[in-house]
């Protein structure tokens, strides 16, 4: 038995080592060696030498704080963050709810369609909105023409092209949300319903008190998702906008991108570390929430 | 309660969302002209395939295309063997480290690129890999959130499995090669088709790593494109943004059963 035992725990170690080595060397070591960096005055003709650079403490997070286009940048992203996440997640769960309660047929061929977005890369998706979203002849606002509506230069206006963005990034999103939703209308219990109409509950009622309360771990779980997604957005600004007009669609992680361009490395990891912080509040919150619940 | 003319709102939405990638092929066979036209055409007045050709012989797509579709494969293979081989181990054997590796792997399920990209640049440049296929593949060979998917598939299956393999006298290897690997065809299909849709459409890695035209991927070449200096033709854009789209199209047509339930089933374990 022992002699058994060792041989599993040997094959166990076979098993992982490949693992542990790709992860140590492109994930764990770049994380901490990230953190190293941000204390330090890194840049890119230290490339060769990245440990003989001095310490500077927490200069580069006081720069970054200090810097208006990070706070610009910063802004931004919450922007897209508190408005595109509510956006998307309304879409989702209302596309659910109607191809799970509304209709009966072509269920799956319009659950298929909604998602189609979601696999395409978003660097594609710019570039086609970017014609999509032009002023004179763009087929957005040829379409609001015939309705009367004289459309906005949405990406030539510092007022309009976040939206813009926001839109197109809930047009490509909300497949993944609605699929989960989907999965989670599917698993109440139909017996619940049953009682709830005999109790004379009307359809909003219903899912009101029978189907929302359920779907709130999914709920929660598909917000922080999204949101993690949201607060590294990058594609969009970069290929659409360039981050304009006058910085109005710079999002943090394309300043860091920008800064490590720049040459200045460890500014760009300090900068990337406070993005991680955030995204890790956000994470820890919906372990917090979960645990509360259950 | 089943309501008829919710069939309106839906065609309507379905419209919308399928539009921009009807208007994206019809436009990439259309002449500089009439992309531009106002206001615009649906229908190609005459259609030409102008554009393809001008990508693949005066842009070099097909070495883009190439360069995409290796590193996808690889990288989907690498998390294929690796996730599944770990998701084992976690799953159903006993060692020393065992809690401290499942602890680890959870806490990184979400650690995003934009944290690791500077450091890692650094290391891939003193490698002597930048500007090479191995730098845009080597960071993507495994995945936490593979190993989590794996494990908790594994951990579904009867433990009898391996007992009765374990009475046969195989070694826990071979058990895992021949017994449990064979069962995991959904899982691995899953984590197959999430891969490879992750790294052809990963563009901030790929953008920072691929400094010469000859190691761009699709995303890093037609961005770049797009965002140039140099004059822009419009139907190249559309001919480069279809390329980069219907393959993976296609690809998830032919698999999407299997691919929205993975989706559902993930997202709420």
């Amino acid at each position: 038995m022992t002699l058994r035992r060792r041989g599993a725990e040997r094959a166990a170690w076979l098993l992982i080592l490949p693992f542990c080595l790709l992860f140590a060397v492109f994930t764990a070591w770049p994380v901490v060696q990230s953190l190293f960096m941000s204390f330090t005055d890194t840049r890119n003709r230290d490339l060769r030498t990245p440990f003989a650079v001095d310490f500077v403490g927490l200069d580069n997070y006081v720069q970054a704080f200090g810097d208006p286009l990070f706070r610009t940048a910063a802004a931004n992203t919450a922007y897209f963050v508190l408005v595109g996440v509510p956006l998307t997640l309304v879409i989702a769960l209302t596309a659910a709810v109607v191809l799970d309660k509304g209709i009966t047929r072509f269920r799956a061929f319009f659950r298929l369609g909604f998602y189609t977005p979601v696999i395409t890369s978003i660097v594609a998706i710019a570039v086609v909105w970017r014609f999509l979203l032009q002023d004179e002849y763009g087929l957005i606002n040829t379409m609001l023409g015939w309705v009367g509506v004289e459309g906005p230069n949405w990406l030539g206006d510092p007022d309009w092209a976040m939206p813009a963005m926001i839109l197109m990034a809930a047009w490509r999103n909300f497949g993944t949300a609605m699929i989960i939703f989907l999965a989670g209308l599917q698993a109440v219990p139909q017996s619940l319903h049953e009682a709830a109409s005999i109790d004379g509950a009307g359809a909003v009622r219903r899912f009101r008190h029978i189907a929302l309360p359920l779907l709130r771990p999914t709920l929660l779980f598909v917000s922080v998702t999204t949101a993690i997604g949201y607060l590294q957005f990058f594609e969009e600004p970069f290929v659409m906008t360039n981050g304009g007009p006058l910085n109005s669609t710079i999002s943090a992680t394309m300043y860091t991108y920008k800064q490590f361009g720049f040459g200045n490395y460890g500014f760009a990891s300090a900068m990337s570390y406070l993005i991680f912080v955030v995204i890790a509040i956000v994470t820890a919150i919906q372990f917090r929430l979960l645990r509360e619940r259950s | 309660m089943k309501n008829r003319w919710l069939y309106l709102p839906l065609t309507v939405a379905f419209v919308a969302v399928v539009a921009p990638f009807a208007w994206m092929v019809l436009g990439s066979f259309k002449g500089e002209g009439e992309i531009l036209r106002n206001p615009p055409t649906w229908w190609p007045d005459s259609a030409s395939l102008d554009n393809y050709t001008q990508l693949f012989s005066r842009l070099q797509f097909g070495t883009y295309f190439f360069n995409s579709a290796v590193v996808a494969v690889a990288v989907t293979l690498g998390n294929l063997l690796f996730c599944s081989a770990v998701g084992y181990a976690l799953a159903m054997l006993d060692f020393r480290g065992k809690k401290l590796l499942f602890t680890i792997v959870m806490a990184t399920l979400m650690i995003p690129g934009v944290v690791t990209f500077v450091p890692l640049y650094v290391l891939v440049v003193n490698a002597g890999l930048a500007n090479s296929l191995p730098a845009l593949i080597l960071p993507f060979l495994v995945s936490p959130f593979g190993v989590f998917l794996m494990r908790q598939f594994i951990s579904g299956l009867p433990g009898e499995l391996l007992d009765a393999g374990r009475v046969d006298g195989a070694g826990e290897i071979r058990i895992f090669a021949r017994i449990i690997l064979p069962l995991c065809g959904p899982a691995l299909a899953t984590l197959g088709i999430l891969t490879f849709l992750g790294s052809w459409n990963n563009f901030l890695w790929p953008l920072v790593v691929a400094q010469q035209e000859s190691q761009f991927t699709l995303p890093v070449a037609l961005a770049l494109y797009s965002t140039g200096q140099n004059s822009i033709q419009y139907g190249l854009l559309l001919a480069g943004a279809t390329i980069v789209v219907v393959p993976v199209l296609l690809v998830f047509l032919v698999f999407q059963r299997r691919f929205i339930e993975g989706i559902a089933t993930t997202g709420i374990k």
